[in-house]
């Protein structure tokens, strides 16, 4: 400790200098070792071992340790190591097994001093105590590590790892005794020098073998591992169990990680296949790293900062058979080229996005949806002073938060569960699912609703409707003035209620005037639909009406019984019929409006373009005089499904492709139906409504969808007691023939559905369950749970 | 007679639920008895020439539906499939119908059909195992019957292996049958060239491609040189080789698509080298697999002649075998003698490092002249030839003709630490694959030799996996490799030599004559670690030349 002070003062006597230069080596390295003075660099390879001295300009050849007449494998080096304590002593580990130690201060030419020949496979890594002069650590293929005192002959002490070969062993800095070593099996190991019976704690670092450690120079117990499943974790060692506190993911195996002196969080890492470069990381930051040193064209097998306390010289070789010393003003930072805006959705409709801080500020000068409903939010990353990269990567976060009720999507769920898509006819799907979405406040869908219904229900009355046109026609005239006045009057903000009883009142007035042609009509509608349900034929009627004058028949209803169902629809077809047929300026308001229809705007809203569109009115009037077929409309339907699903309300259009089938499927192209169909059953997924989905997939009728649960329709069951699948029958087991889920209740197997608690696993019918529970809380297996049952 | 309603589906017998499998097996009654139906009653009408032809090519139809019963009959792992074939081939013999019965040995012609584990008397692992291998392949292959002696090793193997051929991969499903055809063809392995021509088909193959390489597309033809050098002299394989298939314009291969056919073409290289050291015969359903003559004809079967390995042989050898009982006892007592030895004096005795330097050297040298003596050409048979080129090609030892081959060292290119990342790199999750196996092959034991337990064999089956790298080339520093000289005698050396080599010369003598006194599933534990040691060498050449190209 008193030497490594020393060493500090020095430096802070005289700064490191130098350039980023590189030298050719005549062979591939395999590692490199500084010297505690940082003036002189050693590199070992299978057929190198030279050391360096680090000029200002260059480096220079000061010593070649590879004398001999013939290279022996003794000199194959995997690993060298310099003594931080003695610049005289170095280690080096040989590829066949041997330690070898030199000393540089031998008269001689051969400087080797000792040999150890314990291992017997090859030594991958020696490592000296970092305070105890005559300590050596070695870590080999064969599993064990072995600890020599250069004193004596032999070793000290032999550790077994009890797995497969050591990759690397490093002692602690601050722990007198304590070692880390790492495993090709994943595992790391803690060891006590002084026990070498077992090891001191052991856990799983990677998956698959972790090639390097490294302890942090300052913090305590911090350890960074490397492994071959391209990861650098950073573990801390002073709680009871490892802890992982930072996780680095590569792009390649991590062969060497070295921690940065004097800045706590950064450690260089280099790759043993493929990635050539060297990183520099902020543990902190994972993903882009702060530093890359470019220079070597192949694999770096060994990196080493220059002095223990300056954090801008890095030192490296490399198969490519040259040693660089890379500036880290020189560095290139990858967070440069780095794009830092992202945009990214939330789950409740919330959306963040991140740009560029300069970019940001003056957007929010802006601001031009000020004292909008929604409101951007800032968050900025605190700057770490001591953080040197912080501001070129650094960007700010805004988040704009969905109001809570315009970005409920109750509404959606209610209508996907309430919507009847099928198994009545035509009229009654379109008046119910006319209701649903006006019970929903949403009254434009409402309104195509009944649009549609008027359209499409007319089946086999076009002759007589023919004939009866006339009659109402002469009517027309006056009342939709009427109701238009009464509309007008209303103030915009008046409730649908009011206006409701409004239009009551006018209906009533109408049908006083138009009594007889009604009645005529109706009987005639009676007579049609026999044998369907009172609610049919009176839709029926209603539709038939509707030909020539809708809202002649409603009130001639609506007097016998439910008033308040019949109402409704009179009152609002007349608005549908407005806003529908004219679907130009009912797009325009729409888009100058607000992106969302909710429905208490549309409700504002309609009520504007009303006069503009009563021109058109009459327009569409003179349509239906001519009678046309419904075949007429499918462009304008087609336009409008279109319309609601460019909106983002795909569901009305899927709803409507559903309930009218035929009639407009043939007008849409099969691709764009398809993706209505896949985006409303992705909406319905996510909303969970299962069942309504498996609906809308069963009625589908394009083949790509309606074979999405066709697939993987078996369900496996294993046998509870021999948990071996059960393959013939779901409720016996072939191999311990036994019945595996029998009622608790009833003591007989049960082959529907199976109800259990997830508490004591007892269960049984369904039924049963339900009607036991009813009566008593505990189990009725009599195990003494208290089940419950929701 | 419409062949559409006869097409024989054998899917449904793969499945898990026993009534989907015997709703497909009555189906396959049914258009059999439709067909002898259809045979007879032309037989019984006056036979028109014109008729002779399309009679002959339906009575072959026939012929491989019964010897696919056959097959299932007694190979398939589910009882109710055997027993409903076996019931099925009865009746149609019963209508007068001849019907197959298997040819020679069970699936091996080296190991008596006994030693060998009964399909259904499986405990209830293999079973899994079975099954499994039997969904994916609507086969239970000789292969798998015999290295179900390893049951662990025998999973990753078919894990590995349904990985390459069916699961997610760059290569299209026909092209990894065809490379397979042509891995298998340069051993002239036409058992696994049979299988996968079937397999290849079955999958909407070509058939014009199996005339001949020169059929296929040029993307294909491109790899037979690799193909060629890899089987015989890996150490020749250079970064040149690699460039000039990924850079021939249109036909070039992508890295990862190399990469899967690497792999492809070393597996199946070595699998060839299993099939021949076992001594696999052909399955059952396959031509030479089973007769339509009666048994009493004559005891002759075809696999037999192409191996040169004639029945009588047998019978010698295996009488020499039991004379020498009592050699062979001191034969094992010597070697776990000298493993003791070994490991005793291991730290006494230190060779110097230039000993240790010329050993690699010596024993790199001498396991080229191990080869058998009768070194005579075979010529391949017909069939199979026509799937490569230049037949002369073959293993050529290490600088035999004054060509040096610079040594392949483990410490700078290793498969743990180099060759797993580029494999898992370019072709995800096969790398963590062949891994397992590897490591399942080099450390499985049972602590047992012949009839001695609790023995480390750990040094026995380094030097066996040593000797194979040797062979190739490749050397550990830190291997001493005057031990492979003590443990293994000649005849074990020139067995693993030909299997690994030239697997096509193997012969019943070679795998009797070695370790008489081991069993046979320690035979084929040897053949497991051969199979490995070789797939890994090849291996690090082909990727060790794609990394060099790589950078």
């Amino acid at each position: 400790m008193e030497k490594m002070s020393r060493v500090t003062t020095a430096l802070s006597g005289s700064m490191l200098t130098g350039r980023t230069m590189h030298c050719h080596l005549d062979a591939p390295a395999n590692a490199i070792s500084v010297c505690r003075d940082a003036a002189q660099v050693v590199v070992a390879g299978r057929s190198i071992f030279k050391i360096y001295s680090i000029e200002e300009e260059q480096f220079v050849e000061k010593l070649n340790l590879r004398v001999g007449r013939k290279p022996s494998l003794n000199l194959s080096c995997a690993d060298v190591v310099w003594h931080q304590m003695d610049e005289n002593l170095l280690a080096t580990a040989a590829t066949n097994g041997v330690v070898v130690t030199w000393n540089l201060g031998r008269p001689s030419r051969n400087k080797q001093d000792q040999l150890f020949t314990e291992h017997k496979r090859t030594v991958n890594k020696v490592c000296f105590h970092p305070t105890e002069a005559h300590v050596l650590l070695s870590g080999s293929q064969d599993g064990f590590m072995k600890c020599f005192d250069l004193r004596r002959k032999d070793s000290v002490s032999t550790f077994s790892g009890q797995s497969e070969s050591v990759r690397d062993v490093q002692f602690s800095i601050r722990d007198y005794f304590t070692f880390a070593s790492t495993f090709e099996n994943g595992n790391v190991q803690l060891w006590d020098i002084r026990r070498p019976d077992r090891c001191e704690r052991m856990f799983t670092a990677h998956n698959g073998p972790v090639f390097c450690c490294d302890w942090h120079p300052e913090d305590r117990g911090w350890l960074a591992t490397g492994g071959r499943d391209k990861m650098v974790k950073v573990w801390d060692m002073t709680t009871h169990r490892a802890k992982e506190m930072h996780c680095v993911q590569t792009i390649a195996s991590v062969a060497r990680v070295k921690w940065r002196p004097e800045c706590r969080h950064h450690l260089a890492t280099c790759s043993m296949m493929v990635d050539h470069n060297i990183y520099v990381w902020d543990v902190r930051r994972p993903f882009v790293p702060a530093a890359m040193f470019e220079e070597h064209r192949d694999v770096t097998t060994g990196i080493a900062w220059r002095h223990p306390h300056d954090p801008s010289f890095l030192l490296s070789g490399s198969k490519d058979s040259s040693l660089c010393q890379h500036l880290f003003r020189d560095a290139s930072q990858p967070v440069e080229r780095a794009n830092p805006e992202g945009l990214c959705y939330g789950l409740f409709g919330d959306l963040a996005f991140a740009a560029k801080e300069s970019l940001v500020a003056a957007e929010s000068g802006r601001k031009p949806y000020s004292g909008d409903r929604r409101h951007p939010m800032f968050f900025k990353r605190k700057l770490d002073p001591a953080e040197p990269f912080a501001g070129l990567a650094s960007s700010a976060l805004s988040v704009f938060e969905m109001e809570p009720a315009g970005g409920s999507m109750g509404w959606f769920v209610d209508t996907a569960e309430r919507y009847a898509l099928t198994g009545r006819p035509l009229a009654e799907l379109c008046d119910h699912n006319a209701k649903v979405a006006r019970e929903l406040g949403r009254n434009q869908v409402a309104q195509t609703w009944t649009m549609l219904r008027i359209i499409y229900c007319s089946p086999g009355l076009v002759p007589s409707a023919n004939l009866n046109h006339s009659v109402g026609k002469g009517s027309t005239c006056g009342l939709p003035l009427m109701n238009s006045f009464n509309l007008k009057d209303m103030a915009p903000g008046l409730g649908s209620e009011t206006r409701l009883d409004r239009s009551k009142g006018d209906a009533r007035s109408d049908t006083a005037l138009l009594d007889s042609s009604a009645t005529l009509l109706t009987n005639e509608d009676n007579e049609e639909t026999e044998g369907s349900d009172v609610p049919t034929d009176y839709l029926l009627g209603d539709a038939e009406g509707e030909e020539d004058e809708l809202y002649l028949l409603d009130p001639e209803h609506a007097h016998p019984e439910e008033p308040e169902y019949v109402l409704p629809q009179e009152a609002f077809p007349l608005r549908h019929e407005i806003v529908d047929t004219p679907p130009g300026p009912e797009h325009l308001q729409d888009k100058a409006d607000s992106p969302h229809v909710s429905g208490s705007e549309a409700d504002a809203t309609s009520l504007a373009p009303m006069d503009s569109s009563f021109s058109l009115l009459s327009v569409s009037h003179a349509l239906y005089d001519s009678r046309l077929p419904p075949d007429f409309f499918s462009v304008l339907v087609r336009d409008m499904l279109r319309f609601y699903a460019e909106q983002g309300d795909v569901q009305m259009a899927v709803s409507v492709l559903i309930v009218l089938g035929e009639r407009v499927r043939k007008d849409i192209d099969e691709q764009t139906q398809e993706h209505w169909y896949t985006s409303y059953i992705d909406l319905l997924q996510r909303f969970r409504l299962w069942n309504v989905s498996n609906e809308v997939v069963k009625l589908s009728t394009s083949r790509a969808i309606s074979c999405l649960n066709q697939a993987s329709t078996t369900l496996h069951v294993n046998c509870s007691h021999c948990k071996r699948p059960m393959s013939s029958r779901g409720w016996v087991c072939d191999r311990c023939h036994r019945c595996a889920s029998m009622c608790a209740v009833c003591h007989h197997v049960v082959k529907g559905l199976f109800v259990w608690c997830q508490g004591c696993s007892h269960g049984g019918h369904l039924q049963h369950i339900m009607k036991w529970l009813e009566g008593s809380s505990h189990c009725p297996a009599g195990c003494g749970h208290l089940c419950e049952y929701s | 007679m419409a062949e559409g309603e006869n097409e024989v589906r054998w899917d449904g017998l793969c499945s898990r639920d026993s009534t989907t499998r015997e709703t497909a097996l009555e189906n396959i009654r049914q258009i059999i008895l439709r067909k002898t139906e259809y045979l007879r009653s032309v037989k019984e009408t006056p036979c028109r020439p014109s008729d002779g032809l399309s009679n002959a090519v339906s009575l072959d139809g026939l012929n491989k539906l019964l010897a696919h019963l056959l097959m299932l009959s007694k190979r398939c792992p589910f009882k109710d499939v055997r027993e409903k074939s076996a019931f099925i081939l009865k009746s149609i013999q019963e209508l007068g119908i001849r019907i197959p019965r298997p040819l020679g040995h069970g699936p091996s012609r080296f190991i008596p059909e006994k030693e060998i584990l009964q399909v259904g008397s499986e405990d209830a692992q293999m079973h899994a195992l079975f099954a499994d291998s039997f969904a994916a392949l609507g086969r239970l292959d000789n292969i798998t019957l015999v290295m179900v002696f390893h049951p662990q090793y025998l999973e990753s193997f078919l894990k590995t292996q349904h990985y390459l051929l069916q699961m997610d991969g760059p290569l299209p499903l026909h092209y990894r049958h065809y490379i397979g055809i042509m891995a298998a063809a340069r051993h002239q392995c036409s058992y696994l060239v049979n299988l996968h021509v079937n397999d290849f088909l079955h999958v909407g193959g070509d058939p014009k491609w199996l005339n001949g390489l020169e059929n296929a597309p040029q993307k294909l033809q491109n790899l037979g040189e690799l193909n060629k050098v890899l089987a015989h002299r890996p150490w020749l394989i250079t970064k040149e080789h690699i460039e000039g298939l990924l850079k021939a314009e249109e036909h070039s291969w992508s890295l990862a698509e190399l990469v899967h056919a690497v792999v492809l073409l070393t597996h199946y290289h070595s699998l060839a080298s299993f099939t021949f050291g076992c001594g696999i015969s052909p399955e059952i359903h396959c031509d030479g697999g089973h007769t339509f003559r009666p048994p009493s004809v004559s005891n002759y079967c075809i696999c037999d002649i192409t191996n040169g390995n004639h029945s009588v042989d047998e019978m010698q050898v295996n009488s020499a075998g039991n004379v020498s009982v009592s050699d062979s006892f001191f034969e094992v007592e010597a070697l776990m003698e000298k493993m003791r030895q070994l490991q005793e004096c291991r730290d006494e005795e230190e060779a110097s490092q230039e000993e240790m330097a010329s050993r690699f050297e010596i024993e790199k040298r001498e396991s080229m002249f191990v080869f058998s003596s009768d070194d005579e050409e075979v010529t391949p048979a017909r069939d199979v030839s026509r799937h490569f080129e230049d037949t002369s090609y073959g293993y050529k030892d290490f600088s035999r003709h004054g060509m040096h081959v610079p040594t392949f060292r483990v410490q700078d290119y290793c498969w743990e630490d180099h060759g797993y990342s580029l494999v898992n790199r370019l072709y995800p999750d096969v790398g963590q694959l062949i891994d397992e196996k590897f490591h399942i092959a080099y450390n499985l034991t049972y602590n047992t030799m012949a009839m001695h337990k609790d023995v480390d064999t750990s040094m026995l089956r380094r030097a066996i996996w040593n000797y194979i790298h040797c062979m190739f080339g490749i050397r550990y520093d830190d291997y001493d490799y005057g031990e492979i000289n003590q443990l293994l005698d000649r005849s074990f050396k020139v067995y693993i030599k030909t299997v690994v080599c030239t697997p096509e010369k193997v012969t019943k003598r070679m795998y009797d004559s070695f370790w008489r006194q081991f069993k046979h599933s320690e035979k084929v534990h040897v053949n497991l670690l051969l199979i490995e040691a070789r797939m890994q060498a090849e291996l690090l050449y082909a990727l060790r030349a794609i990394t060099r190209y790589m950078t």
